[in-house]
């Protein structure tokens, strides 16, 4: 890789506020192949629109909760099932601090 | 460099079982997740409790571990002793775990060159992989959208399969309104591909540096106000600092510590803008001269009949 400096500034999107990635996109940002990405949907962790594998269009914060979900998959050797458990209940502890920092408030 | 001693990480004794350990780090694991846990250190903790687990797990480099002997503390200054491991076989299995270039100087000092040569060969895709890292910047530039220089360290491997820190410098235009756990997808900065493949693409997450006075919320910023206690029971018009320059900031007469005054739309921009919160702090003038403490008995006489600790029933 070069590792000489860049000139041109370089820009990207925000990805959490992009929205309308394919399925192929979502596997490349996750960085795994789209049968990991097709078994989230099906688990109901992943809720794309569009009916059918073709059109379904992922968002910015689907990226986001699949990584978490695929990290937490291979770094603590719980299965699918326990992946999505996992992650609904941080985000219901998040949502839980969210609402105990309002009230301190 | 400094000695790790693995046991001690893991909270496991020398003579450990395979299946203690196994227990210790997935026990350890789901405690310092970085998903998992909210402390400020626990992607460190989990990054070290893997590298332990990655020499504890495996006979081999146990064994070989082990024979430096009991003796090492953490932290202690190291080096590996020449011809340290001959006489040890490894096989080297352990093609999966991709993160082995983020371990420690340590590490890679006993086990690495074996691991970097099985770096080379996982990377024979076409495509270049995506790469992540995390990124400072003052809550200012989310204000802004500014450029910045970023500087980023990758671990490579060398032609002559050594693992090697490479730094390398990026100008990145900060997007307006940007706030911290979001991502910048930049195309193309990943990792390079083979032959003609794409190269990945590169993920800035973005963190704003601790800020001397603004706290950041979401989209909300807050400020801590000292005010005197004659602005805060007058009402005054002071000038506040926020990220978007100074402004003039009505206090209401009458206000009292930890009041909050909003100023809408003045946090974090964009299509729904933030809002600035200025939380009131009233703070005393010092006692330290006789003149001073001869205002503070002369306010205590004007004042004699209130009772700050009404509420507290005494």
């Amino acid at each position: 890789m070069d590792s000489e400096e860049m000139c041109q500034p370089l820009s990207g999107l925000i990805m959490e506020e992009q929205a309308a990635l394919t399925l192929t996109e979502i596997c490349r940002a996750c960085a795994v192949h789209d049968e990991r990405i097709i078994e989230l949907v099906e688990e109901g962790v992943l809720t794309p629109i569009g009916r059918g594998r073709k059109s379904w269009r992922f968002t910015g914060n689907h990226v986001r909760r699949a990584s978490v979900a695929l990290r937490l998959q291979n770094d603590l050797g719980i299965n699918l099932a326990g992946a999505a458990l996992a992650l609904q209940l941080l985000e219901e502890v998040e949502m839980l601090r969210a609402q105990l920092g309002a009230m301190d408030e | 460099m400094q000695f790790k001693d693995y046991y001690k990480i893991m909270g496991v004794a020398r003579d450990a079982t395979q299946d203690e350990i196994k227990r210790a780090y997935r026990q350890l694991a789901r405690k310092y997740h970085p998903d998992v846990s909210k402390a400020s250190d626990a992607e460190e903790r989990f990054k070290e409790v893997g590298e332990a687990y990655e020499v504890l797990k495996d006979a081999e480099k146990r064994a070989a571990y082990d024979q430096l002997g009991a003796n090492w503390k953490t932290g202690q200054d190291f080096r590996p002793p020449p011809d340290w491991n001959a006489g040890f076989e490894f096989s080297g299995a352990d093609a999966q775990s991709g993160n082995a270039a983020e371990f420690s100087d340590f590490f890679s000092s006993l086990f690495g060159q074996g691991f970097a040569r099985h770096a080379g060969h996982a990377a024979h895709q076409a495509q270049g992989e995506d790469r992540h890292a995390k990124i400072l910047i003052a809550l200012e530039d989310a204000y802004t959208g500014n450029t910045l220089t970023v500087t980023l360290q990758a671990p490579e491997v060398d032609a002559t399969g050594h693992r090697v820190m490479r730094e390398r410098k990026l100008n990145v235009t900060i997007p307006r309104g940007i706030r911290a756990g979001q991502h910048i997808r930049l195309t193309g900065q990943g990792g390079q591909a083979m032959g003609q493949g794409k190269p990945g693409d590169l993920y800035l997450e973005i963190e704003f540096r601790p800020h001397p006075f603004y706290r950041v919320e979401q989209r909300d910023v807050y400020l801590d106000l000292p005010v005197s206690p004659w602005e805060a029971a007058l009402g005054a018009t002071l000038k506040v600092p926020t990220p978007a320059g100074s402004v003039e900031l009505k206090i209401p007469a009458n206000s009292m510590s930890d009041g909050k005054l909003r100023l809408k739309g003045r946090g974090i921009p964009g299509g729904t803008p933030g809002d600035f919160y200025v939380i009131l702090q009233i703070v005393l003038p010092p006692a330290d001269s006789e003149t001073a403490q001869a205002h503070y008995r002369n306010f205590a006489e004007q004042f004699k009949t209130f009772n700050p600790r009404a509420k507290l029933g005494v």
